[in-house]
């Protein structure tokens, strides 16, 4: 047993030092702790989902029937589906090496966007809606220029973004609500994702599905797609990608793209959750969706992790969150537990990443 | 080199002097509020200007980036003081943090007007001209208990607060509600320490439609019969109806809130909102002005409500379904004097 996963190290590792480190440390103990390093190295979204599991299960025991029941676990999906998108648009970018601040101000500026078009400029609600996501995938191409062609840093590209597109957001919308009952009589449309199904006593908005459907979406063409397969090699290794012939600026632009194109898909949404167009919502997306992504085991050094592992971190936020408040804590103890989390998670993920050196 | 020296000296001597001729010609006031984008701050600052041009003055605005932003606030009080005001309007971010650079205008000869939110200890500001918060709440709360009549006695409360922090405009209206109710609240200066059974529980929403559906989700899963609702502003209150709309519960619940904005008193006509009580920014603000006109002139100070240790610029309950012993008004006149 032990040997075989000897054997394993040393094909992925390519200097003899590390061989020779490796080969003298190897006892049976470690090397039942290699296996399971190895398996959590090939699936990264395995550790999310047994904190997910253990979460619920523990809650479930701490609750009873008031956790575990259909409404209760459905609401969770409910309260989790807008961090949950923005978080697809924001491991999409993390993959790559690098970080969006900005994703919240642009799901929230492009569903004020759709609420002006419709109701200042009397657009169609359709039209409305090509626009202000059209615009969510222009601000991520900026995004993408900026960082792929000027060399910037993406952290401070997009924390720039982030102040530009929030300060565009409060002065275009006079921080003045879209009443949900105007949007109800005059754009249905733009509260398409409220709408629900019930299925006994689970509820799952249409929100709530775009999210799931977005998620594995993605997840098949991150794994299957030669798009997907390079999003990973430019966040891995860009040099060497760009060697083996990955067009590494367009992927990094692409990438800003479409994530800018999903936070807008998210403000979409977000009309949907809360009915109303409101300039204020969505202040932290940015990062609770990175909190998502790093308990989700997506490395923040790019190149690794899987979107399914950002949407159990999506979710061990949501069973905390509500878990934590059905027993009737204080909220501070969720963001001190959701802290802990986070610091654990990159520690697992440093820990995992010492196979691969 | 030295002729540009001696040239911008001179120009800023040149300056000053215009400064100095300008601040003798006219009374100057400044007026710091939390954000500029908030409706309630820019209904504020509309009524600031319509007033100092009345009166003849000039008026500079500043604000904080977000709500919160105390150093903004600093700095403006600080170049308030080099700039000459006779007077400063203030709605501070952090009513304790904000003490000693308002001390200082004040050792300057300024005259600090607190507006909206009471500066801690409120004697730190020359005056305060603000709602009262506690009797807004209590408003909302008598009307909620006089609409249930004897259902009043079982009834189930959910309470939208604003922030953890408990910051003291959310636990005022909050408290408020609860004795208006008929409630005892335990310590007034903090909600949570209640054991009146009738409460389902607090939840903080931000003061946003966002904050306010989560909230009242998180409190339906603790109590599905949940029947009058509590919320710190109507946003919060808006983002309450959708969770309620949502699982079909909205005709049985009564929400009612505080702020009279006017998507707010909307929503009251709608039936989505029972009742609001309604505060007056544009008033704190003008009132403020002709104060600090009346301390240029002669150094008067502006005289505190009796009774009360601010100037209370008044508030109202709006509801479409008036009931005895609580007096109000209807949604077209609160349409009419609305804000935001």
């Amino acid at each position: 047993m032990s040997q075989l996963n000897f054997s394993v190290v040393t094909n992925s590792s390519n200097d003899t030092a590390t061989k020779e480190s490796v080969a003298s440390f190897t006892t049976k103990e470690r090397g039942l702790l290699q296996s399971l390093q190895h398996t959590l190295h090939r699936t990264p979204s395995l550790v999310p989902l047994i904190v997910l599991v253990i979460s619920l299960l523990v809650f479930g025991l701490l609750l009873g029937g008031k956790f575990f029941s259909s409404f209760v676990l459905t609401l969770i999906l409910q309260q989790v589906a807008i961090v949950g998108i923005v978080g697809a648009a924001q491991s999409l970018v993390i993959l790559t090496a690098g970080i969006d601040l900005s994703v919240g101000a642009i799901m929230v500026l492009s569903s004020v966007i759709m609420g002006q078009m419709t109701f200042y400029y009397g657009l169609p609600a359709e039209a409305a809606i090509a626009i202000g996501l059209s615009c969510g995938a222009l601000m991520g191409y900026i995004n993408g220029l900026l960082i792929a062609f000027m060399r910037l840093p993406p952290f401070i590209v997009t924390l720039g973004m982030w102040q530009i597109v929030l300060a565009s957001n409060f002065l275009y919308s006079a921080n003045e609500t879209i009443r949900s009952q105007d949007i109800e009589k005059n754009a249905p449309l733009l509260q398409f994702f409220g709408e629900k199904i019930h299925i006994g006593g689970a509820v799952f908005t249409y929100g709530v599905i775009a999210f799931i459907v977005i998620v594995f979406v993605l997840a098949y063409v991150l794994n299957n797609t030669a798009w997907g397969r390079h999003v990973y090699a430019v966040g891995d290794d860009p040099q060497a990608a760009e060697l083996a012939g990955v067009k590494t600026k367009k992927i990094i632009v692409s990438v800003y793209v479409l994530a800018g194109f999903i936070c807008a898909f998210a403000g979409w949404a977000l009309i949907g959750r809360i009915g109303s167009i409101s300039p204020t919502s969505g202040q932290f997306a940015n990062i609770e969706s990175i909190t998502a992504v790093v308990i989700g085991g997506i490395s923040l050094f790019g190149g690794r992790g899987s979107i399914l592992g950002m949407f159990f971190g999506a979710l061990i936020v949501g069973v905390f969150s509500l878990g934590l408040r059905l027993m009737g804590t204080d909220p501070q103890w969720t963001y001190l537990l959701i802290g802990v989390l986070i610091i654990s998670a990159v520690a697992i993920d440093q820990w995992i990443r010492r196979i691969s050196s | 080199m030295n002729k540009i020296m001696i040239a911008s000296a001179l120009s800023a001597a040149v300056l000053t002097t215009t400064v100095s001729l300008q601040a003798n010609a006219e009374v100057s006031a400044c007026l710091i509020t939390k954000t500029d984008t908030n409706p309630f701050f820019v209904k504020m600052k509309e009524g600031a200007k319509a007033k100092a041009k009345e009166l003849g003055m000039s008026l500079k605005t500043y604000a904080g980036k977000i709500d919160g932003d105390s150093e903004s606030q600093v700095a403006a009080i600080e170049t308030c003081i080099a700039d000459g005001a006779k007077g400063i309007l203030i709605t501070a971010s952090d009513s304790s943090a904000i003490v000693p650079a308002v001390k200082l205008a004040r050792d300057a000869g300024l005259l600090v007007i607190a507006l909206d939110t009471p500066l801690e200890p409120i004697e730190a500001a020359d005056a305060t001209f603000a709602t009262d918060n506690f009797l807004a709440g209590e408003l909302i709360g008598k009307w909620a208990a006089s609409t249930l009549g004897d259902k009043a006695k079982n009834a189930k409360i959910a309470l939208l607060d604003l922030a953890v922090s408990q910051p003291s405009v959310g636990v005022l209206r909050d408290q408020g509600f609860l004795k208006g109710f008929g409630i005892d609240v335990g310590n007034p200066n903090k909600w949570g320490d209640e054991t009146d059974p009738r409460i389902i529980g607090h939840e903080v929403t931000s003061g946003n439609e966002e904050g306010g559906r989560r909230a009242m989700e998180n409190l339906l899963a603790i109590d599905s019969g949940i029947n009058v609702v509590y919320t710190i502003n109507e946003p919060a209150a808006a983002g309450a109806y959708q969770t309620l709309k949502a699982l079909g519960m909205e005709k049985d619940v009564l929400i009612v809130s505080v702020d009279g904005g006017c998507p707010g008193v909307q929503n009251i006509k709608d039936g989505v909102i029972r009742a609001t009580s309604q505060q007056y920014p544009l008033l704190m603000a003008s009132k403020g002005i002709s104060a600090i006109a009346n301390w240029a002139k002669d150094g008067t100070k502006p005289q505190n409500t009796p009774g009360k240790s601010f100037h209370d610029t008044g508030v109202n309950l709006i509801t479409d379904q008036a009931v005895e012993g609580v007096d109000s008004i209807s949604t077209v006149e609160g349409l009419a004097r609305c804000w935001g």
